[in-house]
């Protein structure tokens, strides 16, 4: 194992499900506020994942209350308390940023059968 | 109190504290290193202890026969990088010639750092990469891009100032990065994590000096 693998080899974390872009999720976001922490949901189509290793991420977007909003969670991020699948979708690319320029009907995605 | 260690940048990465936050960490191989030679006041005027970096049998060149001989006489193996390091006498932990020093024996986690090394070489580069001249616009008729703009006066003083900032070589050159916080000491694989970035490529070597003090 090459040294920067052994240094970030603690802290990869499992327990993420398998996702891919195009996928709706729910992500489980915890949240300090003061003192306290909370879990702040976060529910949107994944248009990428970006693989590197501690370094990875992966895109959520929604719409919210009319206007585009995406998130871009880390991968092995000790704030995330879980994703959820909600839904498989069937997509042809990697990256689903042709999303952003489309809106209500038309960005829509085919359900995986 | 042994003030410094060689290194070897081994890359970045990054890492969650414990507050969930990421945080940019250099990762640094630092020894083992072994004392070659000890300076000490009466003999050459100040303190310090010579280290050689221990390193793996293939990255050897050939070495010559004075550093061979040098390095017989300190029973050390044989090692490329030489540098001195500053180092007072405390009590409890003597060093003596032909001894082993580790990460975790001169740094512990949240210790602050220099890291002093040569930065990457960026050849032949314009004033606005090397010096950050702001240059003028692209377009809309300006025929001022990314040009140096006048250097001084005319017939007085009928010369440039010495030190006038012009197009040259970039990069290549010791730089010092101070106050780099240590994230973390890792002893089994002398692997010195530390907060931010350092000078140099991968596979550059550099000087490690705790802050606060000059060596």
């Amino acid at each position: 194992m090459n040294p920067i693998q052994l240094v970030e080899q603690p802290q990869l974390r499992d327990g993420i499900p398998d996702f891919a872009p195009g996928d709706t999720v729910r992500v489980n976001f915890k949240i300090r506020e003061g003192n306290k922490t909370r879990v702040q949901p976060f529910e949107g189509v994944v248009i990428a994942i970006r693989k590197r290793g501690l370094g990875s991420t992966f895109t959520v977007r929604r719409i919210s209350f009319g206007y585009g909003v995406e998130r871009i969670f880390p991968f092995h991020s000790p704030l995330i308390e879980g994703v959820q699948v909600l839904r498989r979708g069937r997509v042809r690319r990697a990256k689903l940023y042709y999303l952003r320029q489309l809106k209500g009907k038309k960005a829509r995605i085919r359900e995986k059968r | 109190m042994l003030q410094g260690m060689i290194g070897r940048k081994v890359g970045m990465t990054q890492l969650f504290d414990e507050r969930g936050q990421v945080i940019p960490v250099t990762v640094l191989k630092t020894g083992p290193c072994v004392v070659v030679q000890k300076k000490t006041p009466e003999k050459e005027g100040y303190s310090a202890l010579q280290l050689g970096l221990v390193e793996r049998k293939n990255r050897f060149r050939r070495l010559t026969q004075g550093v061979k001989g040098h390095l017989r006489k300190a029973g050390s193996p044989r090692t490329r990088i030489l540098r001195e390091f500053a180092y007072e006498e405390t009590a409890g932990t003597t060093l003596k010639v032909g001894d082993e020093v580790l990460a975790h024996q001169v740094f512990q986690a949240d210790d602050t750092v220099n890291v002093v090394g040569t930065s990457k070489g960026r050849g032949f580069q314009g004033v606005i990469k090397r010096h950050g001249f702001g240059g003028g616009r692209a377009t809309h008729g300006s025929m001022f891009h990314r040009a140096p703009g006048s250097i001084g006066q005319s017939a007085s003083p009928s010369r440039v100032f010495p030190g006038t900032r012009g197009p040259g070589r970039m990069g290549n050159k010791r730089v010092t990065i101070r106050n780099l916080q240590v994230v973390q000491v890792d002893e089994e694989n002398h692997l010195l994590l530390v907060k931010g970035s350092v000078p140099g490529s991968r596979a550059h070597y550099l000087n490690i000096v705790r802050s606060g003090r000059r060596n």
